[in-house]
Formats: C-alpha cells, sequence, structure tokens
C-alpha cells in the first residue's frame, strides 16, 4: 500500500483498502475556521447530538475575517466562539492564534499518520508531516465534530518524483506551482498526490507545507510527504507527541508516477486567472503592479519572511506599490521581529499586519480595485479573488514577490540581488 | 422525479469564487447571496434565471474552496440541477450532502448550449435535450453515495445511523 491507502485502512480497521473502495473514517482532529463556522453549527444543531465527539480533537479559529472587519463577520465571529466556548473545544482567538493552516500544524495539533479534517479546501496543508489532511465542506464536518467519523472514498495516488538540486531562488512554491502548470488544475482530481524525490529530502518543512498546500489547487483530497528526519524534528519541536509514521511499501500502486528533473528549473509564477497558467518568472514579460501580498497560508512561515527579508532588507518598496506582508500566526509574527524582519520590513515600506486571511479572498486588508494587479504568495488567482472581478493576481514565491515589490513589476530575485 | 428548465451553460473549471465570491461570505443570509450566484462569471444570472433551471458545464465544475455556499446558493436559486463533464470532489461531496442533484455526464455536457431546453429524469439519470433532440445517460452513483442521496442528505443519514447505534 502507499501513504494514502495505509493511513485510511489503520483508519477504518481494515488490513488494507482499495482505491474506490467507500469506507468510514475515524477522525484525529476537526476544525473550521470563524466564516465557516455558522454553517457548522447550523448543521451540527440538526444532527440533535448535543456534544462534539471529544472536545480535545475539536478545534475552532478565527482567521478569515479577523480581526472583525465588519458588524456581519463580527457576528460570525461571536457565534464561533460562543460554540466553542460552550463545547470545550480549543480555540484560537484574535491575538492568540493566526492562519489555520500555519497554526495547526505549529501547535502540534497535527501528526504524522493522522486523519485530519477541515472546513477549508488548504486543509491538506498538515499533508506536509504525513498526515491524511483534506478540507471539506460545513456538513461533512459538522458530522466529522459529533461523530468523530467521516465517509471517504479511497482516492487512487499520483507519485510525483522531484530529482536534482534545489536552484538558487527556487523554493516549494515553484515546484508546485510548476507540478500545476504541468498536470492542470484537475490533474490531481480525486487523487491523492505523494511528493518524493531527492529534491523532496532537501526541502524544509515550510518549503513542504507550502507545496502540500496547494494540492487542491490540482483538483487532489490530500498531498503527502513521507516523514523523514525534519518531520521528526519538527515534531519534536512543536508539541512533541507520539506519532505513527507510514512509509510506502516497495510493492505499493500507484495510478501514475511523473518525475520532474529541477536543476535548470527558474522560479515561477502562475498568471491570472487559473492556477495552472505557469511561466517561468523569465517569460512573464513587463508587468507592472500596484500590490504585492507576501504571507498566507500559503507562505506565511518564518522561512517565508526570511525569503522576502533577503530581498527588502536595505531597500526601498517601489514607490506605485503598495506592499503587505502578513505573518501566519503570533509565533510567526514574533519569531520575525525577533529576527529583525519586521524592522526590515518596514524600513522597506512595506505594511505588516496581524495574522488573517483578509486579501487572499478579496475580505479586507488589501482588497483590489478595478484595473489593479497584485503579485500574491498565495494560491488563487480566480477572477476577483482579491477583490474587483476586474482586477488581476499573479502568484509567485515570496523572494520573487519581493522582488517584485522592489522592481515595481514582476521580475527574478536575481534582478535584485546579485 | 422528471425536472424541466433551460441550460445556463459555462466551460470547464468554473471555481467556487465565480459561484459565489467570498467577499458576500461574511454574511449567512442565504437570500442575500442569491443575488450574486455565478455573478463574476456572468452578470445576467440572477436575472435571467428561471426556476427549475439547470447549470450545465464541462470539467472539473466547482473547483476551488470548500465553501458549502456554493452549491446552497445554486439550490437557494431554483436550479433543478447541475450536469457537468466532472465535478471537483470537495463540491461533488458537498451537494450530495446538502441534496443539490449533480449529474455527471460529458456527452450532454458538452453538447449542451446556452438556453437550451432540458427535461432530466434523476431517478434513472437519462437527461433530454428537447433543444437538440437528443438524450444521454449519466453516469449511476455508487451504492454508498446513493444510501445518502435517498435519506435526503447528510444530515439526515446521519442522525439516522446515530440512533440506530444508541
Amino acid at each position: 500500500m502507499n501513504i494514502a491507502e495505509k493511513i485510511l485502512a489503520a483508519h477504518c480497521g481494515k488490513k488494507s483498502v482499495e482505491p474506490g473502495e467507500f469506507v468510514n473514517v475515524s477522525v484525529d482532529l476537526a476544525f473550521a475556521q470563524e466564516g465557516m463556522t455558522p454553517l457548522v453549527v447550523e448543521a451540527f444543531r440538526q444532527l440533535e447530538i448535543d456534544r462534539v465527539f471529544d472536545p480535545r480533537k475539536v478545534v475552532f479559529m478565527a482567521d478569515h475575517s479577523c480581526p472583525n472587519k465588519d458588524i456581519p463577520s463580527a457576528e460570525q465571529a461571536k457565534l464561533q466562539r460562543e460554540f466553542a466556548r460552550e463545547q470545550g473545544a480549543v480555540y484560537y482567538d484574535v491575538g492568540r492564534g493566526g492562519i489555520e493552516h500555519v497554526l495547526i500544524p505549529e501547535e502540534g495539533l497535527a501528526l504524522p499518520g493522522q486523519v485530519i479534517v477541515g472546513a477549508d479546501s488548504h486543509t491538506c496543508t498538515s499533508g506536509a508531516l504525513g498526515a491524511f489532511a483534506t478540507g471539506m465542506g460545513a456538513t461533512d464536518i459538522a458530522v466529522a465534530m459529533a461523530t468523530g467519523q467521516v465517509w471517504m472514498r479511497v482516492p487512487p495516488t499520483l507519485k510525483f518524483v522531484y530529482h536534482g538540486k534545489l536552484p538558487k531562488w527556487v523554493s516549494g512554491k515553484d515546484l508546485i506551482l510548476y507540478t500545476i502548470g504541468d498536470i492542470g488544475v484537475d490533474g490531481a482530481r480525486y487523487s491523492a498526490m505523494e511528493f518524493a524525490g531527492e529534491a523532496m529530502s532537501e526541502l524544509d518543512m515550510d518549503g513542504r507545507f507550502t507545496m502540500a498546500n496547494m494540492a487542491i489547487e490540482a483538483g487532489a483530497k490530500v498531498g503527502l510527504f513521507q516523514v523523514d528526519e525534519k518531520t521528526r524534528k519538527y515534531i519534536a519541536d512543536h508539541g512533541n507527541r507520539p506519532f505513527t509514521a507510514y512509509a510506502p511499501d516497495k510493492d505499493a500502486r500507484y495510478e501514475n508516477v511523473i518525475e520532474y528533473d529541477i536543476e535548470t528549473l527558474e522560479p515561477q509564477v502562475a498568471l491570472p486567472s487559473i492556477p495552472s497558467n505557469v511561466k517561468p518568472v523569465s517569460r512573464v514579460g513587463d508587468v507592472r503592479v500596484d500590490q504585492v501580498v507576501i504571507g498566507m497560508c500559503t507562505n506565511g512561515r518564518l522561512d517565508d519572511l526570511r525569503a522576502a527579508a533577503q530581498l527588502l532588507k536595505g531597500r526601498k518598496v517601489h514607490k506605485d506599490v503598495r506592499c503587505i506582508i502578513i505573518p501566519g500566526t503570533q509565533r510567526v509574527y514574533l519569531d520575525a521581529l525577533q529576527e529583525g524582519l519586521v524592522e526590515a520590513f518596514i524600513r522597506a515600506g512595506a505594511a505588516v499586519s496581524t495574522p488573517t486571511c483578509g486579501p487572499c479572498a478579496g475580505l479586507h486588508m488589501g482588497v483590489l480595485a478595478a484595473g489593479e494587479r497584485a503579485v500574491s504568495t498565495s494560491n488563487r488567482n480566480f477572477v476577483g479573488r482579491m477583490g474587483s472581478p476586474k482586477s488581476e493576481v499573479y502568484l509567485a514565491s515570496p523572494a520573487v514577490a519581493a522582488a517584485s515589490a522592489v522592481l515595481g513589476r514582476i521580475g527574478s530575485p536575481g534582478e535584485v540581488v546579485s | 422525479m422528471k425536472l424541466k428548465g433551460r441550460a445556463h451553460k459555462y466551460g470547464a473549471d468554473v471555481n467556487t469564487d465565480l459561484i459565489i465570491p467570498a467577499r458576500y461570505l461574511h454574511t449567512d443570509d442565504r437570500t442575500g447571496w442569491v443575488a450574486h450566484c455565478m455573478e463574476d462569471i456572468d452578470s445576467e444570472f440572477a436575472e435571467r434565471m428561471k426556476k427549475g433551471d439547470f447549470i450545465v458545464a464541462t470539467t472539473n465544475f466547482g473547483c476551488g474552496s470548500s465553501r458549502e455556499q456554493a452549491p446552497i446558493v445554486i439550490k437557494a436559486s431554483g436550479v433543478s440541477g447541475v450536469i457537468a463533464s466532472s465535478f471537483a470532489r470537495i463540491f461533488f461531496r458537498n451537494a450530495i450532502n446538502i441534496g443539490l442533484p449533480i449529474l455527471e455526464s460529458p456527452e450532454a455536457a458538452e453538447a449542451t448550449r446556452m438556453g437550451d431546453e432540458l427535461e432530466v429524469d434523476l431517478s434513472t439519470g437519462e437527461i433530454r435535450n428537447l433543444s437538440l433532440n437528443k438524450t444521454y445517460h449519466a453516469q449511476p452513483f455508487p451504492d454508498f453515495m446513493r444510501g445518502i442521496i435517498e435519506k435526503g442528505g447528510l444530515i439526515a443519514y446521519t442522525r439516522e445511523r446515530h440512533k440506530a447505534n444508541r
């Protein structure tokens, strides 16, 4: 069996499972952000089950429109806070947590070998730890919170093998954009992605989170990494709880194995308005930008901010650009502050925000007007994603985004730093 | 049950931000969402849509976010069902869970044009395009999903299972 099959088999009490099989699996963690919580709570009440299955395994966080941007979002956050208190669930309010998919692993809530479900499509981020983590709708999450179980169809697995050493300025973001550009936004539809190869071993945890985060952008159910020494160190540093690691068998079945040689890869950019519209940065052309957003659940971790700081420290954001930097959690924010990254950003002329999902989904903290263009380290560049349906979003790594902030147009880090 | 209505036709990769932009989701007002259904892909949808109509699209319908508001707003708009060549997986689950009829038929999805008149039999999966005078058959649901659909969605299905186990 491959990693996905082993985890699902272990969670439905079977020796083995086959792709296509329907199984009821037990859930190790279920969570919801404040924007989806009202629908989760509504469905939960309709189930006529009074208590969540295990309050230590049910988590809520305020991140999407928080700190509350207006009265309706304040009402959603209030409803979430009250439900979390009523159930005695784990809860992260403003100032204590941050963006769910950065927060969950950082708090040690996600572990290798677990089944994790969240009311947000980017729940797949924790696949970087070797957890079967997948996003679902509010009704599924309500059922998971009430019963500790969800139904799944065992997915076929596509294996992606990345050969070679990571070139300068090429990050996990570039590799996943390149992959989605190759296979398309439905290239892994209904499937599990398994990431392997020397480049994956070389990639640090923050880069792996970025890759797993965007598995959904290829239509996948989950994006899985094999547990190695880097994973073990991460877990030791974040909660240090016991876990079971599942490695693929030598004869594991894969629907397809796709191999890439990455030694000559350049940083990649996804042009509007679909994440598969990917080009190497040198072939994007002369594209002026109004706004640069660095952070989000895709790239809001410390390594991402360090990469941005390499470009921004001692330089100035271009006069025509608004650069918004959003650490993923309070802990990332504090670490960035102590390392001097925040000072470097502020001196460069960037706005540094408290953790929030705000601009990524056009909610607040950096909404675009008609005709405006942004480079963002987020994961979606759909029409209207960051604001006006007449605005445009280009997706890139923190290094490319920071270089573009300095240049005032989309450019490569090599143009800024020799 | 036979449903009849006109087709609102779209292409591939219709994402959940196009179905209902996130900028409207900070309220829980279902009727408020209806005015913005499909807004960023088809600004006239809400005006043109007549109760009982169908949404027809090609591959990967509903890709993107996990927002259950996407199938909810389609259902609340009075759409009888969505016919597509294929569906993104979270949208597929959400539609089954909340009881929005969905039919997978690449042949019907590709041939159907904006405004065509359709007649759909949900019990057999038969899709008749009356404008083209053609008949298509949607892929049947696996038994497991049929169980959820027949109970009227995941809530009723789970409630029943939970009571039986108590």
